[in-house]
């Protein structure tokens, strides 16, 4: 297959992902801005919204305040933020049409008809409810273009690629609501559990979709150290690090197996993979979460790039 | 006025005998349903992403082009006399191209004009002396036909570059299986859905010597911001091969290879939908990205096939157009089958002064001018655009020829206000392999969509139709 079919697979299905990510960092945020200070604290859910989504300094490059009508605007329709939602979509079109050839009908129709539906939406919606109504229309195009992959593609060398973009962008989302989060899940001296805490903890797990999971996994009301078990080494948690990890060493080993070549990506992709599996939360804990989590967007960045230089150009 | 349902009577003159089962289903299908058949074919066509790009209209990067679900007809003697044509006049083309980077005995001879060859732009003296496989040239040919009355038919222009439309002759026949199954159960009509296979055969046979039993063809665009782009990704597909752009092709020692993802890949044939000019920066345009830096040398070296080969525009230009009857008969030493419309050669100065005289009753042309721009029809003009026509005829007749206004023939068309006849004219592909000559009965038929109009390209708010060859 050309490297450049491969490298639109693999980008397609990134920026869906990532699409489907904001949508839901502005909806936790919505959330959290609804509800009192007294439940949320004084800190800016903006700010944060900005920083979880990876792009801080081109925000405040372009305004000086992070509000609800700033953040929206640039998160989900600017067209001079590469990674709004508005042009996540864009770019998935883009790769997509390049690629026309290697999707099947179901999923060039998810993208097409994602891309001509976002066109309505002009500049930005009229009401919060509307907004509300956008987001979960971004999640329900994020779904089906997923399922339609998982359910229409050749089990062949182009689906591998696409799997490869969607758990390299899922891992690094997942790391990123975590470190910008981490502070909040340190274990603090006082006042552990307080209505402030749960809120913010609940949102990290909302913004994953994994508020429901953590019950059926721990049965028990929601702690920090668990929080981060469950989104950094849970394997039966979708978007765990540890389940994206399984996922990317599956679809490479399937790609190595194929070409009868392993090479640098595959042993990156392993060596990730072990550190995940014998880390325990506590040690982490212990040894200092936010550095194994800067360590592993790292990590994770290095394997994008190994797979690039193998396999994409 | 000549129309293809209704014949040479205006108005409630016989239906003609290939019309009749469409006439009958016309007068019984009620309009709400003809016109939500209309809706659900453009809706499909969206769907499917069957855009094209308006160059210069930024509104519109991605636009449909419209698409009229009556079909127009062709029985089956007309087509038999249309195919016996195209084959002649493919076969005089890649004969004339192969005789002007050889021999030139055309040109000795004194039949075609030395200036309109080497003072061509697209003539390519890196073809002097070149061999292409099995001295084809023009592997895929688009040829222009107009109809004026139930017996003849002219070509109007001859794409002997890289030619296209014929997706749309594919899904137009798609669209209509899926919308009008009824009215095919009246009407026996040839497949045309064989045509990438024909095609794939075509380019396989002419595969460099060197190449293995089973070729690799790719297909090379110039890239997602082309306005054709669509039907490269479609015919890739339909063929089976890769599309490539430059950036994915390399040339190393004369060799050109794709790069995949696992590693590099040798090509034999390259179907390239991209200019001369753009093929290669080392050798044409040094500004172009969208090329090989290379491809021309490992062409030259015979390890890749270019499908159609490298200067072939010298072929299908309006000028030389007007001596195609000459250059059938010093070839294949016959009369040519399909007429050519008369044409005036604005360089000679008699023709000339005619053309400024008549200017009003004509159509003038640019000599390398498509898609519509660039000409004038002067029935159809006022009188300052015609005076400032005649100014630019004036400063530079070498690039224009002249032709009269043909009434074209007319078929019926859904239009607002109802069924109405709009001129159509029609593209058939004509494929030239080692072995055959093949065409797929049917073709591109293009539609006027505003009254009265003639000009049915797509950049200028024309539509296309299915096109029916009746089985015998």
């Amino acid at each position: 297959m050309l490297s450049r079919t491969a490298d639109n697979l693999y980008w397609l299905a990134r920026y869906v992902e990532r699409a489907e990510y904001l949508a839901r960092i502005l909806d936790t945020t919505l959330r959290l801005t609804a509800l009192p200070l007294a439940y949320v604290g004084a800190s800016n859910e903006w700010e944060s919204a900005v920083a979880t989504a990876g792009c801080a300094s081109a925000f405040f490059a372009a305004h000086d305040e992070a509000n609800e009508e700033t953040v929206t605007e640039f998160l989900a329709f600017s067209t001079s933020n590469p990674s709004s939602i508005r042009n996540c979509f864009e770019s998935a079109r883009l790769n997509a049409r390049a690629v026309r050839t290697a999707l099947t009908i179901e999923m060039w129709d998810t993208i097409n008809s994602a891309w001509l539906e976002l066109r309505k939406w002009g500049n930005g919606p009229a009401s919060r409810e509307e907004f509300a109504r956008f987001l979960r229309w971004v999640l329900e195009s994020s779904l089906r273009f997923d399922g339609s992959a998982y359910r229409t593609m050749l089990r062949n060398d182009a689906y591998w690629f696409s799997r490869l973009g969607v758990y390299i962008e899922r891992a690094d989302n997942t790391a990123r609501i975590l470190d910008v989060k981490y502070h909040l899940l340190l274990p603090a001296h006082e006042q552990v559990g307080g209505p402030l805490d749960y809120f913010q903890w609940s949102s990290i797990l909302r913004s994953v979709s994994a508020l429901t999971a953590y019950h059926w996994v721990y049965r028990e009301n929601v702690k920090p150290w668990l929080v981060a078990d469950l989104l950094m080494l849970k394997d039966e948690m979708p978007r765990s690090l540890a389940n994206c990890y399984d996922n990317l060493m599956q679809n490479l080993d399937r790609i190595a197996n194929a070409y009868g070549r392993q090479g640098p990506a595959q042993r990156q992709a392993r060596t990730v993979r072990a550190r995940l599996e014998n880390s325990r939360i506590d040690e982490i804990f212990q040894t200092g979460l936010h550095e194994f989590i800067e360590e592993f967007i790292e990590d994770n960045n290095r394997l994008g790039s190994a797979i690039a230089q193998q396999y994409l150009m | 006025m000549f129309d293809e349902m209704k014949g040479n009577g205006s108005t409630g003159g016989a239906i003609r005998p290939a019309y009749t089962a469409l006439a009958a289903w016309l007068d019984e299908v009620k309009p709400d349903v003809l016109d939500f058949r209309r809706r659900e074919a453009e809706l499909l066509f969206r769907r499917i992403g069957i855009t094209f790009a308006v160059y210069g209209d930024p509104e519109a990067q991605e636009r449909l082009i419209p698409f009229d679900v009556i079909p127009r007809i062709l029985s089956a003697p007309e087509w038999e006399t249309l195919q016996r044509g195209l084959e002649q006049r493919v076969k005089a083309i890649n004969a004339y191209i192969k005789d002007i980077y050889h021999r030139r005995e055309i040109l000795k001879a004194g039949i075609v004009p030395e200036d309109l060859v080497f003072q061509n732009p697209v003539f390519r003296p890196e073809m002097n002396g070149q061999k292409v496989p099995h001295d084809i040239y023009v592997h895929v040919a688009g040829i222009d036909i107009v109809r004026t009355d139930a017996d003849t038919f002219y070509v109007l222009e001859d794409n002997a570059r890289t030619p296209s439309g014929v997706s749309y002759m594919l899904e137009n026949r798609e669209i209509m299986l899926r919308l009008f199954p009824e009215l095919f159960s009246r009407y026996r009509i040839a497949p045309v859905e064989n045509y990438p296979d024909e095609l794939l055969q075509t380019l396989k046979s002419v595969a460099p010597p060197t190449a293995s039993a089973d070729p690799t063809v790719v297909l090379l665009t110039p890239g997602v911001h082309n306005s054709a782009y669509y039907e490269h990704s479609f015919l890739a597909d339909k063929l089976g091969v890769e599309l490539v752009e430059g950036r994915d092709l390399v040339a190393k020692d004369d060799i050109v290879y794709m790069r995949t993802t696992e590693g590099l890949k040798r090509v034999d044939v390259i179907y390239r939908r991209i200019d001369d000019d753009f093929l290669d920066p080392l050798v044409f345009r040094p500004d172009s990205a969208l090329g090989v830096p290379g491809l021309m040398s490992a062409y030259q070296a015979g390890n890749v096939t270019l499908a159609n080969a490298v200067g072939t525009g010298i072929a299908d230009d309006k000028a030389v157009y007007s001596y195609m009857p000459q250059i059938v008969k010093f070839y294949l030493d016959e009369e040519m089958l399909l007429k050519n419309v008369p044409t005036w050669r604005c360089r000679e100065d008699e023709h000339l002064s005619y053309v400024l005289d008549h200017i009003e009753e004509l159509v003038v042309k640019e000599v390398h001018g498509s898609g519509g721009y660039g000409m004038l029809v002067g029935p159809k003009s006022d009188k300052t655009t015609i005076s400032a026509f005649r100014a630019k005829l004036k400063s530079n007749p070498k690039n224009f020829i002249a032709q009269p206004t043909l009434a074209l023939s007319t078929c019926p068309t859904c239009v607002d206000e109802g069924i109405a006849p709009r001129h159509v004219d029609l593209r058939p592909f004509v494929l030239s392999g080692r072995d055959s000559i093949r065409i797929v009965p049917g073709g591109l038929t293009r539609v006027a969509l505003k009254k009265g109009s003639l000009v049915v390209n797509s950049s200028q708010g024309g539509g296309t139709k299915d096109t029916w060859v009746l089985d015998r």
